[in-house]
């Protein structure tokens, strides 16, 4: 059994807005390994991004409020002063962003980003963190690392941007690296690149990856474990495995058949999942997923809990009343978006 | 390929859009980005070609010189068989009713002051095509069409989500009735689930309107389920054109098959087996182009022909066209027969039509480290 590294347990997270409470999380559950990839997936609003930014502790507010617990080796860092958290965020837990145009100072040079990156964890002369700014560019895959450490980051191409916040990221050797939509902002051709770069940085570093994204495409290759997030809470969760060639969840088919195929005959019609995610202050009744399921019947009113139906080993867990026959049945109808609504 | 096509639409003609880079005090040019390179493109009625390639490689330039919100350098465009490439502003408004565009930005590209009855209703104002009061039932129709309810007329941009800002994107666009849609980037910033109901949306609307688009995009993946035919641009040039569905089984230009394989496939097994060809770096500055082919320096089957003589635009047949010295899945029977296609650019070098007797193009092999 590999070592632990994170692990969260019924996690909740809501914000007290003015038009109501939004339950972003509600009720996540996951755990994490080391040296392995666990791939978030969902639409914009699923949570997902909150889930990941309260690993770091960065959704803390006078209106936020929390439950649950997320233990690091042993420690919960959602009880941990902003103080004691500093410690661990940037330096043994640390974050890509969306995001590489914005999320990079644009008055500071590259290097001396990442040297104050190196430098606020740790005692190190200038000189020796700007050598190991250099070493992680070349790390990255940026050409000519030497020069290129004195470079803005308006001169940097997007996808060298993303390069250099993941050197930002890696550069004190993080156990865990949270990569939320790295490649969204992307071309294919970069975001090729850039899944294949974390794969390798993953082993050379020995850390564990959150990857999350909206596209389950996206994780194909990379993850181990793969959670499907909707409306703050997990629907499916499996290996990669189990959601690719048996997934359970009629969200996860309808995730599935919205992806173009290249590998497939083109379909008359792309498959989609109608509708919108629901709003997380009035969440419907029951089944979250509800509206917006082709076969949702009456026992959905009823909230199904996360188990493992198909009783795989590992645990396969997923959200859905129908039964196992059932969605095996159905599963490929709607994914092909033939199932009627 | 245009015998059953009847008239072009629009169509460039060795279109050219360099920005001119000026700098000190007498702002001389001392560089330009050579953004839309000798472009020649038709796009026939009812149509829709995808257009596709890196960021950078001038597919929303070449978008947006097509409907005139640029200038074009050089070449001519023609719409309905009339030039429009040196037409004046006030000459140019009625055309602006027949092209409209749809922004890759659902955020930006709606103006957050006004609401979403005036966002789609203005142009119809601003066009005197319809009265006051048959604007807002028309507003209301339009909202309905792309999937939306009538009672969003006062609503804000702020009040709906990305999906349906495209939405409210893509009514404006159809307001005026135009013959021609650009669409730059309309899905890349959706969420997969929402791209594919955008691109449904599309097509129906393609269907009901009989409308024509040009969809710009840089994933072969979404462009797939649009196109009738596919062009692919790198650097500011037209590299390959063929019908949809032989790009994806018959890719002939080398940077089309990187493309391909870096769309993601979600099936780990046939993901794992597929050869992913990962393109190294980022594509040239269009400053100052590489020489020969604009490829060369990224390509796995460059030899030295591709980085002295610019290969012509050739024609494989059944309107499949391609620029390259090394054309991949090609036979040597129809490599006979290639000729050089009508829009070749004027820098090519004709008699370098390939003629590679090997048969089947190979990778060079990477110098051992």
């Amino acid at each position: 059994m590999a070592e632990k590294l994170l692990e969260v347990t019924d996690l909740h997270v809501q914000f007290a807005t003015e038009d109501g409470v939004v339950r972003a999380v509600d009720g996540v559950s996951f755990a994490l390994e080391r040296g392995k990839v666990l791939g978030i997936v969902g639409e914009s609003g699923s949570g997902k991004s909150v889930t990941a930014m309260t690993l770091l502790g960065l959704t803390r507010g006078v209106n936020a409020k929390f439950e649950g617990a997320i233990e690091y080796k042993g420690e919960d860092l959602l009880k941990m002063s902003e103080a004691e958290l500093r410690r661990f965020r940037g330096n043994e837990l640390a974050m890509i962003f969306q995001d590489p145009m914005t999320s990079l100072n644009p008055v500071y040079r590259i290097g001396a980003q990442i040297t104050e990156a190196i430098r606020t964890h740790e005692d190190v002369s200038k000189q020796t963190a700007r050598n190991r700014a250099v070493q992680l560019l070349r790390q990255v895959g940026i050409p000519e690392p030497e020069e290129r450490v004195d470079d803005y980051p308006h001169q940097f191409s997007g996808g060298m941007r993303q390069r250099a916040m993941i050197a930002m990221a890696l550069s004190n050797n993080p156990d865990v690296l949270i990569a939320d939509e790295p490649t969204t902002a992307l071309d294919v051709t970069i975001q090729a690149q850039i899944i294949e770069l974390i794969d390798k940085l993953k082993d050379d570093f020995n850390s564990s990856v959150i990857l999350i994204t909206h596209d389950l495409g996206v994780v194909a290759d990379i993850a181990d474990d793969i959670a499907v997030m909707y409306a703050g809470r997990i629907v499916e969760y499996g290996t990669k495995r189990q959601l690719f060639y048996d997934p359970q969840h009629p969200y996860t088919w309808g995730l599935l058949g919205s992806i173009p195929r290249l590998d497939k005959e083109k379909p008359e019609k792309l498959a989609s999942i109608a509708g919108a995610p629901p709003s997380l202050i009035n969440l419907p009744q029951g089944c979250k997923f509800r509206p917006r399921c082709p076969h949702a019947f009456a026992k959905c009113t009823e909230h199904p809990p996360l188990e493992n139906r198909v009783g795989d080993s590992p645990p396969h867990l997923d959200r859905c009343w129908l039964t196992v026959e059932e969605k095996r049945s159905l599963r490929d109808l709607t994914i092909r978006g033939e199932a009627a609504a | 390929m245009s015998a059953n096509r009847g008239e072009p639409l629009v169509e460039t003609i060795h279109l050219k859009k360099y920005f001119p880079i000026r700098k000190g005090l007498l702002q001389r040019e001392v560089a330009r980005v050579h953004a839309v390179d000798d472009v020649t493109l038709q796009v026939f009625k009812g149509e829709t070609v995808g257009l596709v390639g890196e960021s950078g490689c001038g597919k929303s330039t070449f978008g947006r010189t097509v409907v005139r919100l640029l200038e074009p350098t050089e070449g001519d465009i023609r719409f309905e068989g009339r030039s429009i490439a040196k037409l004046g502003p006030r000459a140019l408004r009625p055309l602006r009713r027949e092209m409209q565009m749809v922004f890759q930005d659902p955020y930006s590209s709606l103006n957050p002051r006004k609401r979403v009855g005036s966002i789609i209703g203005d142009p119809m104002k601003i066009h005197r095509t319809v009265g006051k009061r048959e604007r807002r039932q028309r507003v209301q129709e339009l909202l309905e069409t792309v999937g939306l309810s009538p009672e969003h007329y006062n609503r804000f941009p702020h009040e709906f989500s990305g999906g349906q800002r495209q939405r409210i994107g893509v009514a404006r666009a159809l307001s005026l009735r135009p013959k021609l849609i650009v669409a730059d980037e309309p899905v890349s910033a959706l969420d997969v689930s929402i791209q594919a109901q955008m691109i449904n949306l599309l097509e129906e609307l393609q269907d009901e309107f009989k409308l024509t688009y040009i969809f710009i995009a840089h994933d072969l993946g979404v462009v797939r389920h649009v196109s009738d035919r596919i062009a692919v641009m790198y650097l500011g040039k037209l590299v390959e054109l063929s019908p949809a569905e032989e790009l994806y089984s018959r890719p002939i230009m080398p940077y089309t098959e990187a493309l391909l394989s870096a769309v993601p496939i979600p099936d780990p097994d046939l993901s794992e087996q597929r050869q992913r060809i990962v393109l190294e770096g980022d594509v040239p500055s269009p400053i100052s182009p590489p020489s020969g082919c604009r490829f060369h320096p990224r390509c796995r089957y460059a030899t030295e022909i591709c980085s002295q003589v610019e290969p012509p635009l050739a024609d494989y047949g059944n309107g499949h066209l391609a620029a390259c010295h090394h054309p991949l899945n090609v036979d040597q029977e129809t490599l006979r027969q290639v000729q050089t296609a009508p829009g070749s650019p004027r820098a090519a070098d004709e008699s370098a039509l390939p003629k590679d007797t090997s048969g089947q193009s190979q990778p060079v092999p990477e110098p051992s480290p």
